[in-house]
């Protein structure tokens, strides 16, 4: 039972030897890269989570940016169509009224030579009736002045319309 | 669940059909040798000069399988350098440059060609000893883990050289380990600034005592080696503990352990011995705590499986195994448990001797 903690002086030896071997060994060749692994992956990943999120960011920004010039579009779009639309009221409506006032020059024209024409062959129309009348007179005159009898009714009929008030 | 009902009925047929065998030989053979467990628990928990494997057959009969192991002596100015072989079957004698050995009991004793022995009064044997460095079974087991730990840790360290990528495979495995030890334990009680400089020594001795106690509780050749239950062993990791903790210990450690500011004369004449007794307890219970422990899940384990024998009834074997398998189980915890609360209380010391306080 005593060999229970009575130590071992070989042990004592092989152990310290192989020990600080061990320890040295796996402080270069395993520690060290792996520490300096996990720190410079720690670092990285908090780095490229920093990028990821200045990204996301920028994404946002981006799409706010796209958002804006799309609404700017829109309204210039809507601005231009609005402006086409007043301006193709405005020509649709000068051409009408330039239309209308041609149309009113040409046919208060065409009504004033109708006028004048129509005053012309009145003038003419007179003047032949008048001619007409003069010779339907003439003849009717003569026809009728041929009897005493006749020329004498006439001339009682004439006296009689006639007032002398 | 399956599985492992499989393996507890498969095992437990296998210790049934051994039981049987030598219940049939005692019963054979009444003149037999009564079986003593502590005899048996002794040996296997002690250091060997030969790595025994696997024994069968009875009394004269009894057939060994395992391998001697170099024996290196220091004696009178001279190095001893011969196999365990060389011990005599029967005198147990080994002649090295003319000075004769004697092997008793798991050591090596000065004696003459007739292998004379000297008792004491008190009947203890009474030859001088040369300086024994034999390199024993705990060494090669202590190698094996080295080796064990080399080859996983320089594979680790391997798939880092290729820049910051996923783990995978024993990389995989080791990193969450290795980043708890560094961030939970060193970090932790050392603090960011000085951790470096100490990280290296307690991740070492971490993993040295983990594989160590795993391969301790292996029950078969090459591992059942009681290391860590190794007086020896254990002293020298706490010595190294106790020579980082002091080497690196701050003005103000000292300060407080050796003068005690701030506290009355008439206290001070007891605290300062304290604090000095204190430095030597600390890994003096370093040592301790891992060699109880160690050695008692050997004996605990080794002491179910003997109940079998004792009390030589194939119907206790079930419970016999059940409760070793239970025991196993926990002894697996207790491996790594050690292991981090050697580590964390050496970083705790660390800790304590390298931090700087303002009074």
């Amino acid at each position: 039972m005593d060999f229970l903690l009575t130590p071992d002086p070989g042990l004592v030896f092989w152990t310290t030897i192989s020990f600080i071997a061990l320890a040295v060994l796996l402080k270069k060749y395993a520690w060290a890269p792996i520490l300096d692994a996990l720190q410079v992956r720690s670092e990285t990943i908090e780095q490229s989570l920093q990028a990821a999120e200045r990204a996301k960011a920028e994404v946002e920004n981006l799409v706010k940016v796209r958002q804006k010039m799309m609404d700017e579009a829109r309204n210039e779009r809507d601005e231009l169509l609005k402006e086409t639309r007043q301006l193709k009221d405005k020509i649709l409506v000068e051409a009408r009224t330039g239309a209308t006032r041609e149309s009113d020059k040409i046919i208060n024209l065409a009504r004033i030579q109708i006028q004048a024409e129509k005053n012309a062959a009145i003038k003419e129309l007179k003047k032949q009736v008048a001619e007409l009348s003069i010779d339907i007179a003439g003849l009717l005159i003569q026809s009728e002045l041929k009897e005493d009898k006749k020329q004498k009714a006439i001339i009682d009929k004439y006296l009689e319309n006639v007032n002398f008030n | 669940m399956n599985k492992f009902l499989w393996i507890l009925v498969l095992s437990t047929s296998i210790f049934f059909s051994t039981s049987y065998a030598s219940n049939d030989v005692s019963n054979a053979d009444k003149a037999e040798e009564a079986f003593d467990p502590t005899e048996m628990i002794m040996h296997h928990i002690a250091d060997a000069h030969v790595w025994h494997i696997v024994s069968w057959g009875e009394g004269d009969y009894q057939k060994h399988i395992q391998i001697p192991l170099p024996i290196i002596l220091y004696d009178k100015g001279k190095v001893h350098f011969f196999s365990y072989s060389r011990f005599d079957h029967d005198t147990h004698i080994a002649e090295s440059k003319g000075s004769y050995f004697l092997y008793h009991h798991g050591k090596i004793y000065n004696s003459d060609t007739d292998g004379t022995v000297e008792y004491d009064h008190e009947g203890h044997i009474a030859n001088s000893v040369p300086i024994d460095f034999s390199l024993k079974r705990n060494v090669w087991s202590m190698w094996l883990s080295i080796v064990l730990i080399l080859w996983i840790f320089l594979t680790v360290a391997k798939s880092y050289k290729n820049g910051p990528a996923k783990p995978k495979g024993i990389q995989a495995m080791m990193e969450p380990i290795i980043q708890f030890v560094n961030d939970d334990i060193v970090k932790m009680q050392i603090g960011e600034q000085k951790a470096h400089k100490f990280a290296p020594y307690l991740l070492t001795i971490f993993f040295f005592i983990w594989i160590n106690n795993m391969i301790g509780l292996v029950p078969f050749f090459p591992g059942g080696s009681n290391f860590n239950g190794n007086i020896s062993v254990t002293m020298v990791l706490a010595v190294f503990t106790f020579l980082i903790t002091n080497i690196n210990g701050s003005r103000s450690y000292w300060q407080h352990t050796l003068v005690a500011p701030g506290v009355p004369f008439f206290v001070k004449i007891l605290m300062i011995p304290v604090e000095i007794i204190g430095l030597f307890t600390k890994p003096f219970a370093l040592m301790i705590r891992l060699l109880a422990n160690i050695t008692a899940g050997h004996i605990i384990i080794l002491s179910l499986v003997s109940l079998i024998f004792i009390l030589k009834s194939i119907y206790i074997a079930p419970v016999s195994i059940l409760l070793s398998i239970i025991m196993l189980v926990l002894e697996l915890l207790v491996a790594l448990l050690q292991a981090y609360i050697f580590t964390l209380l050496s970083a705790l010391f660390i800790g304590m001797a390298v931090q700087e306080v303002e009074h």
